[in-house]
């Protein structure tokens, strides 16, 4: 079996609907952060939506589905083996699907009978592995591998490092997971930190790295989201933070929104800056930030990066 | 942490009595306060197996109400009343006007799956509180949660062209919620948004909420889709009794 370093160098994409939306930034970060490190993302083609957390609450089996649609495009028309989603929720439903095509017998009937009826091949369990964009980095260059390419090293940059909910929870869906230290961990994850650490950043120790920011609810219920988001702002500037480093668009901008919100309606004024993993390396590697889309953010980070010499 | 997860005193079983005089001894005032029983009267045996008939609460059974699911609950930490283990009490024992004193809130579980990570008894907690607050709503004790609304939203597009695209989707959530889509706080947000973004981008954004983006030849798998979902409301309708609750409804009006 060839090992993951050259597996990962050619990945199948899935980007999933957040990144061609609001999370534009971390597509153009993304694609710009592979080719800087001679990586090659081929997206798959005509995919759909994984079906995110709202389709699971209409019918787990649906969105089931809508997944293995999504990975049976890659394995049986791409012959792709490995697909990279950048995405928290693509890539936890792209996990969710894989799970529960491997252990339970209805969702494998309900998906065969849709795929039939959809007219494509039928995804079987096992045909594709799912990974993350932090598997992707971690696995085909790794810390040694981003030391040798700095290019500007983000020395003296404070960061907490926010993983969210999706990339961890609940961990039978990541059987990967919690394998000793060269692994993943579910309840300290730590392969964002070892990134960025190794591109020169200094981590701090934040205890909110897997809070939830009540995504879920984020127009349906703010007030909630609000509180949520505000405590892990508050949290990571108490521990010394001045950037908030995240790996999930719709984490990403629901802190940004809400950032905004808890200004507003909690009176609650924070300066962290929030910026994509891929952004940050992207710079560090040399990028410039518009190459990174970081115009793209809802926050202003611009001065930032300037003062620290990334721009 | 220790959690004190309810008390056990409500304030409506609290009696004081300014003037009570009992066999002779007088038992006015604070200092002798009596407490109600409560009764419970009402037990609806069918709760537990109509809610694991709802997609996400198949495994209900399987609860040994160790209570790490509310322990660890981010919403609990925000508002103690939120209570997973204890409503997944309730509906087990076929507690409903327990269950319907929280009624307004079981839908503000926000998916965080801390439960079903902590879980001993692979119940799928958060799975409970999706089943559950559509039992509630399906049963009329609740009307539509905004979040069923975006759900709703949300899945219609993706059932109908493969894929969303947030504006769209976030427009068509305050129009059938009847809110304005210019929040104050959205207005800000937009705002930020324009002071950086290329005009390359925003056409582009424009452009997708006009044409939503799509799946090429999807029309098969929405075709799919939504009969797979006609069968599954049927079979809901079914497990719930939902017809002959219509029907019982008409005939005593
Ligand atoms: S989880 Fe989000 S980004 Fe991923 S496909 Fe679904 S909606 Fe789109
Ligand atoms: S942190 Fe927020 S956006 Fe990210 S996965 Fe959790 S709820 Fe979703
Ligand atoms: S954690 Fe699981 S077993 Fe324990 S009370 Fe909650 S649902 Fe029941
Ligand atoms: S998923 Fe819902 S019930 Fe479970 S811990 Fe999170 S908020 Fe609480």
């Amino acid at each position: 079996m060839p090992d993951k370093k050259t597996k990962y160098k050619e990945v199948a994409y899935y980007p999933g609907c957040a990144l061609e939306g609001t999370g534009h930034a971390y597509n153009r970060s993304t694609k710009a952060l592979g080719k800087a490190l001679g990586l090659k993302l081929k997206e798959v083609e005509n995919w759909n939506c994984c079906g995110a957390m709202e389709v699971k609450n209409i019918d787990p089996k649906l969105q089931t589905y809508l997944s293995s649609r999504v990975m049976s495009i890659a394995a049986n028309k791409m012959k792709m083996d490995v697909v990279m989603a950048p995405c928290n929720g693509c890539y936890h439903n792209l996990k969710r699907a894989e799970y529960d095509l491997e252990k339970d017998e209805q969702s494998r009937e309900v998906v065969d009978r849709l795929s039939q009826k959809a007219g494509h091949e039928t995804y079987q369990a096992g045909q594709v592995e799912t990974i993350h964009a932090l598997d992707w980095i971690k696995d085909s260059i790794g810390e040694e591998g981003l030391k040798e390419r700095v290019k500007n090293s983000l020395d003296g940059i404070k960061i907490a490092n926010y993983y969210g909910c999706m990339y961890t929870r609940p961990r039978h869906i990541f059987p990967e997971k919690d394998k000793g230290p060269a692994s993943e961990s579910t309840s300290k994850p730590h392969f964002m930190d070892d990134l960025l650490e190794a591109a020169g950043a200094e981590n701090v120790d934040f205890p909110l790295k897997t809070a939830c920011c009540g995504g879920a609810h984020t127009l349906s219920d703010s007030d909630t989201s609000t509180k949520l988001v505000a405590n892990i702002l508050m949290a990571a500037e108490a521990a010394g933070a001045e950037v908030i480093a995240t790996e999930c668009p719709t984490c990403h901008s629901g802190l940004e929104m809400h950032q905004i919100r808890a200004a507003k309606t909690l009176g609650i004024k924070t300066s962290v800056k929030i910026i994509y993993f891929t952004q940050l390396l992207g710079m560090a590697m040399g990028l410039k930030p518009k190459a990174v889309g970081l115009h793209e953010n809802v926050s202003d980070s611009f001065a930032f990066v300037k003062q620290k010499g990334l721009a | 942490m220790p959690i004190h997860e309810k008390s056990l005193i409500r304030p409506e079983n609290l009696e004081v009595h300014e003037h009570l005089e009992i066999e002779g001894v007088d038992v006015s005032g604070h200092w002798s306060t009596f407490i109600g029983s409560r009764v419970v009267a009402d037990y609806n045996e069918a709760m537990e197996e109509e809610i694991a008939a709802l997609p996400g609460g198949e495994y209900i059974h399987r609860c040994w109400q160790c209570g790490s699911c509310t322990n660890s609950c981010t919403v609990n930490a925000l508002n103690p009343d939120f209570n997973p283990r204890y409503w997944i009490y309730l509906i087990r024992m076929g507690m409903e006007s327990e269950l319907l004193r929280d009624k307004d809130i079981i839908w503000q579980c926000v998916s965080c799956h801390k439960c079903t990570h902590v879980c001993p008894r692979d119940v799928v907690p958060e799975g409970v509180m999706k089943a559950t607050s559509h039992w509630l709503e399906l049963k009329g004790h609740t009307p539509k949660s905004h979040s069923m609304i975006f759900d709703e939203v949300f899945s219609e597009q993706v059932f109908e062209t493969g894929k969303i695209e947030d504006g769209r989707v976030i427009k068509r959530f305050f129009k059938r919620t009847g809110q304005a889509l210019a929040q104050p706080w959205m207005v800000d947000m937009v705002k930020g948004m324009l002071r950086n973004l290329p005009l390359g981008l925003l056409t582009r954004m424009g452009l997708a909420t006009l044409v939503a983006p799509r799946t090429k030849d999807w029309g098969d798998a929405r075709a799919a889709i939504e009969e797979y979902v006609a069968e599954r409301e049927e079979h809901n309708r079914k497990a719930l009794g939902l017809d002959e609750l219509i029907q019982s409804a008409r005939t005593e009006i």
